[in-house]
């Protein structure tokens, strides 16, 4: 019980918050290198490039440690979220830049020629279809996700694996505690894997991809 | 009346050259086959005309306007082909939408018509082309003949001009493309102006007043229907006739040796 507490009030939160904003991330990017604009689309390959090329622990730590010695300081759960976002952004960008792009050309084409215009064609009928591509492997990341945050541990984000340390640090059963904070973990997941199965049932409805 | 005029249109891709110089005149109620073996450009003077490829140089004239093929607006583009209708080989239809949503997407979207209006239209278009049992279908319920049949509808919701189609039967199984050929013959002999790049010697002959050949991104010939089949004047558009004519013929023979 001690350790579901601070998993249902900051390993949930934690995951949602960040999860949103690092599909916003993710939607934002991907669009800007499909429609190729100039400069942004330089601006997400770096994104990507560094966010995928350093470990998530010494992100954590370049913003809780590393900005308040150059001035910046911000308190342990918005810099987790902060840096949840923008690492997950860089992966899901990569997903959701894949899904846009196996929407077959004549998707986009068919729109144009009943008179609709770039961003209506990509809102109604190229964006919904690449969600459908994309929803797997996000939920793959997502699930991911609500692992990682264990590490917000690292940076005095009180989650529960922060908690159960605690705790064990006071009682010495890290056997028992440890094992109880695995089997939550895995509970998370498989509720997760369940909703999984059940969208993938509900867009299936519409038709699926099959062409 | 001309409803759509090209004069001198130009294309290339790279140092191909695709179109050498096209000119083409339609009349209202005219249905124009353009033949020709692959690789003539007939399908990318479809798309230039539509605007899906951007001519290297040409002027059309639609509606008493002229407009520079090559420098064409967003606005200018989008009313014309709200004007217009385009099928293609592969249907393309919408494939997170309905048959019915694919029909009212255009009006609702990019005409800003009100939901109840366009669903009215959109099941009147389906029930021309026998769709309307199927309106709630998703694309992927549907066989080929009957997405075809859902993209015509789609084509004639904005009650077009003119509407285009690009090889409308090549993607389909034998016995699939008679529903569709079906379907435009209604419309032609509704009086739809059409232009249709197509490999169906029978469709050409029978249904279209004006039959265009095209080779190397020229036209070669041009004129009625009826003349151009039965008295073709230059030589290279006989031996294309002929040599379609044993296709046809070798393929119907495989038909019946099928079944």
């Amino acid at each position: 019980m001690k350790i579901l507490i601070p998993g249902l009030t900051m390993t949930i939160p934690l995951t949602v918050i960040a999860f949103s904003i690092a599909m916003v991330i993710a939607v934002i990017t991907a669009l800007i290198q499909y429609a190729n604009v100039p400069i942004l689309k330089q601006l997400a390959r770096f994104y990507i490039w560094v966010i995928r090329g350093t470990p998530l622990l010494v992100q954590l730590y370049v913003v809780f440690f590393g900005l308040p010695s150059i001035g910046f300081r911000v308190a342990a759960f918005p810099s987790a979220v902060a840096v949840f976002a923008v690492n997950e952004g860089a992966y899901c960008a990569e997903t959701m830049r894949a899904a846009i792009e196996s929407v077959p050309a004549g998707q986009l084409e068919a729109g144009f020629c009943v008179g609709m215009n770039y961003p209506q064609i990509m809102m109604r009928i190229v964006l919904p279809q690449a969600f459908r591509t994309a929803f797997p492997p996000l939920f793959n990341s997502l699930i991911g996700m609500v692992k990682d945050t264990s590490l917000a541990a690292n940076i005095t984000v009180a989650e529960m694996f922060f908690a159960t340390q605690r705790i064990a640090g006071r009682t010495y059963q890290f056997m028992a505690l440890y094992l109880e904070l695995a089997f939550i973990y895995l509970m998370f997941s498989t509720v997760l894997t369940r909703v999984q199965a059940y969208g993938e049932k509900r867009l299936n409805s519409y038709g699926g991809n099959k062409s | 009346m001309s409803v759509l005029e090209i004069r001198n249109l130009h294309k290339g891709f790279g140092s191909l050259v695709v179109l050498d110089g096209v000119d083409l005149s339609v009349e209202k109620g005219d249905v124009v086959t353009i033949l020709g073996p692959s690789g003539s450009g007939k399908t990318t003077l479809l798309r230039c005309i539509n605007f899906l490829e951007t001519a290297d140089s040409g002027t059309m004239i639609f509606d008493e306007t002229s407009y520079d093929l090559a420098r064409m607006t967003r606005a200018d583009k989008s009313r014309i082909r709200m004007r217009t209708g385009f099928v293609f080989q592969n249907y393309n239809l919408f494939r997170n939408k309905t048959a019915l949503q694919n029909v009212t997407e255009g009006l609702i979207v990019a005409r800003k018509m009100e939901k109840k209006k366009a669903d009215e239209i959109g099941m009147r278009m389906l029930a021309k082309v026998g769709m309307a049992e199927r309106a709630d279908y998703y694309p992927s319920q549907l066989s080929g003949g009957q997405q075809q049949r859902v993209a015509i509808a789609r084509a004639l919701a904005s009650d077009p001009e003119i509407i285009y189609f690009d090889e409308p039967t090549s993607a389909l199984d034998p016995e699939l493309i008679s529903e569709v050929l079906a379907v435009m013959r209604n419309l032609a002999e509704e009086g739809m102006t059409m232009i249709v790049v197509t490999h169906e010697m029978g469709f050409a002959k029978n249904v279209s007043s004006k039959s265009i050949f095209m080779e190397g991104g020229k036209i070669v010939e041009q004129g009625p229907s009826k003349e151009f089949f039965t008295n073709p004047r230059m030589e290279r558009t006989r031996e294309f006739l002929r040599m379609e004519e044993d296709r046809e013929t070798a393929s119907s023979l495989n038909a019946g040796k099928n079944s």
